[in-house]
């Protein structure tokens, strides 16, 4: 059976150009994605994780034509939509749906709940009535915990959890078979995340969708995803089944990560050692030659400047040419 | 599974009826005293203009031959003559003329901004929202259209092919869109990166309709507050015109043309000539510039 969605080789490259530069020197390139390849079977979530400019939202937008990309983008082993034009792409928009992160920004201030929620069946469904309309968009707001009075008010008048439930509304009421949430709880607060990340997974499984689900820490991603996939400077760094990654991960950049989440046992918080990532992310316009994670990474040898370590195509793969479980020396101070 | 303390506050919030971004702005314009009284001048001045003759005892062509060598003496303000507002230099009404002049002028802005803001509009947000090179070329075209010394043009076409209003509106029209369309255009471009906009795109909304739906609808609130100040400035460009005497034509009138006679014979001590027609021009400048200004302080202080 072919997966729902296939991802070979996806390179997304913004040409930069600086102020003040001729028109005829060449533009610099900012690889924001840098040749990722996975596959996500129908009804599952690949959870994506990495650092604030690690390619995560580029990805999501090369994947549905927002930027353009190269390399292919397999639907449902038959249609590759980076081949597709925009015309023909427009089909395929009503199938993979998007939430965003910030959840007031993603709603149009001078639209009503309502108008926001239809918007989809407008544009692909317009042989629906309006009395149809009205009705999905009634059933589609009640399956996300939105009252029926609430129609006729205007995002502002809601809080963030609500308007992130009016931005999953939004996107599920063409029923979709993929939805990319990018970071759709970072904005929020902590007591609302678990809420709305539960009514993803309920919505998930009552729907048979299958979804993207973009963090930049693995303890959100921890709990909704099958498979988590670790971006460092638009490359994969490791990926794997979830419970393979959180019990045995094998990458020096996964395992500082895992290192930073909070323990909620305060005793075991106050026990456990970190990795400290020395310096900042380098450029993206110019990465380190070799391994991209070498210039923070405790575990770096000469080689890694050399070779770019590969990540395979196991189902736990890691890109690093020293893989293994943290060593004692890499623990930086106790907290 | 539902959240329920988040719903509830949000039910209580209000009435059924959502309080929508423009009700905020209304109830904002209407305790502003300025903007108000702008708006009281202006529905005054409006309704000179359209009721004003149903006052008139002449028409605004009949010349008096009682008053005619004798505009001095005997052409004053005065409630007894039927003139109120004095007659002019040649024995016609004064306030009939000022009925009319006003109706022209008011035209003349109205329709000009109108052209302008439309105009102005699609271009701008097209421009905008295409971005890259189309956008560049579009406004490179602006640039280049802003150097004419337009002024002078205009001039040019009234003295080719006469003075007709219809070229006095279209050409105040097609010189100010100029300014429109780059607000609209710099406004876009913040628009555009802005996630609803995304969001729109992702789910395959065409261009058009992004620019009408999304963009357009949330650029009201800049275009309301530049058109009621456009208005103003089509008001003054057409009197500038009428002052050097190649604006609409006569026995037509504008408070311009009107303005001009009556500085023209100040000297022989008729001021009402000049008062009067000065005073209407005044107040609907003042009622425009006081609107806008409310318009503006109305919609910012959320939005932008
Ligand atoms: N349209 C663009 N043009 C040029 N560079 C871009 C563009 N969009 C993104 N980038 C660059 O690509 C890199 C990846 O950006 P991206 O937004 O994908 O990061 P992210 O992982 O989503 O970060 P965050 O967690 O902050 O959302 C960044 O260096 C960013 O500056
Ligand atoms: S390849 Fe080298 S630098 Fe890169 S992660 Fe592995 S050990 Fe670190
Ligand atoms: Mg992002």
């Amino acid at each position: 059976m072919s997966s729902l969605l296939s991802v070979r080789d996806l390179r997304v490259t913004f040409p930069i150009t600086r102020a003040g530069d001729m028109p005829w020197t060449a533009p610099r390139q900012l690889r924001a994605v840098n040749g990722i390849d996975f596959d996500l079977e129908a009804g599952k979530t690949l959870g994506v994780v990495g650092e604030s400019g690690c390619g995560k939202s580029t990805l999501a937008r090369g994947l549905i034509q927002m930027v353009p990309a190269s390399g292919q983008v397999v639907w449902r082993g038959e249609t590759d939509l980076l081949s597709l034009s925009r015309r023909q792409m427009k089909r395929y928009r009503s199938e993979i749906q998007m939430v965003f992160q910030d959840p007031l920004a993603s709603l149009n201030p001078r639209m009503t709940l309502g108008q926001i929620i239809a918007e989809p069946l407008k544009t692909h469904r317009s042989d629906l009535s309006s009395e149809e309309r009205r009705r999905r968009v009634a059933a589609m707001m009640e399956r996300v915990g939105l009252l029926p009075q609430m129609i006729n008010r205007y995002p502002h008048e809601f809080s963030g959890g609500q308007c992130q439930r009016i931005g999953i509304a939004r996107a599920l009421v063409m029923e979709p078979k993929l939805l990319i949430c990018d970071e759709p709880v970072s904005a929020l607060d902590v007591s609302i995340q678990a809420q709305v990340v539960d009514l993803l997974k309920d919505l998930q499984r009552d729907l048979g969708l299958a979804m993207i689900f973009i963090a930049h820490d693995l303890s959100v991603v921890k709990h909704i995803s099958e498979e988590v996939m670790v971006l460092y400077l638009g490359r994969v760094m490791e990926k794997a089944p979830k419970s393979a990654l959180f019990a045995d991960p094998q990458h020096p950049y996964t395992q500082a990560l895992m290192s930073a989440v909070p323990i909620p046992d305060p005793v075991a918080e106050r026990a456990k050692k970190v990795i400290a990532l020395d310096g900042d992310l380098p450029s993206p316009m110019a990465p380190p030659s070799g391994c991209v994670f070498r210039t923070r990474c405790p575990r770096a040898q000469s080689e890694c400047a050399q070779t770019v370590p590969q990540p395979g195509t196991d189902a736990h793969r890691t890109a690093c040419l020293f893989p293994g479980p943290t060593k004692q020396s890499e623990l930086g101070h106790e907290m | 599974m539902v959240s329920t303390t988040e719903q509830r506050t949000a039910t209580q919030v209000g009435p059924r009826k959502g309080r929508s971004p423009w009700a905020d702005a209304r109830r904002r314009f209407l305790r502003n005293k300025a903007a108000m009284g702008g708006l009281i001048l202006l529905l005054f001045v409006a309704a000179f203009a359209l009721f004003g003759d149903v006052l008139a005892q002449y028409s605004n062509e009949e010349l008096d031959y009682m008053v005619m060598g004798q505009i001095v003496e005997l052409g004053g303000p005065s409630i007894a003559s039927g003139h109120y507002f004095g007659t002019d230099d040649l024995g016609r009404d004064l306030y009939a003329r000022t009925v009319q002049g006003t109706q022209i002028s008011l035209a003349v802005g109205v329709v000009g901004a109108l052209i302008a803001v439309i105009v102005g509009t699609i271009y701008g947000a097209t421009a905008g929202y295409v971005g890259g090179r189309t956008d560049s070329i579009m406004m490179r075209l602006v640039d280049i259209f802003m150097a004419v010394p337009y002024m002078f043009v205009l001039i040019l076409l009234l003295v080719m092919y006469g003075r007709s209003i219809t070229i006095l509106f279209v050409g105040v029209g097609l010189i100010s869109w100029m300014e429109m369309a780059r607000i609209v255009r710099g406004q876009t471009l913040s628009l555009k990166g802005r996630e609803f906009i995304e969001a729109a795109q992702a789910t395959g909304v065409a261009a058009p309709v992004i620019i009408a739906r999304h963009i357009v609808p949330n650029l009201l609130g800049v275009i309301a507050v530049y058109t009621t100040l456009l208005v103003p400035l089509m008001i003054l460009t057409e009197s500038f015109i009428s002052f050097l005497g190649l604006g609409v034509q006569e026995p037509m009138t504008s408070l311009g043309a009107l303005i001009s006679e009556g500085a023209g014979t100040i000297a022989y001590g008729t001021t009402w000539q000049l008062g009067f027609p000065l005073l209407f021009f005044v107040l609907t400048l003042f009622g425009f510039f006081f609107v806008g200004d409310g318009l503006r302080d109305a919609l910012d202080p959320k939005d932008r």
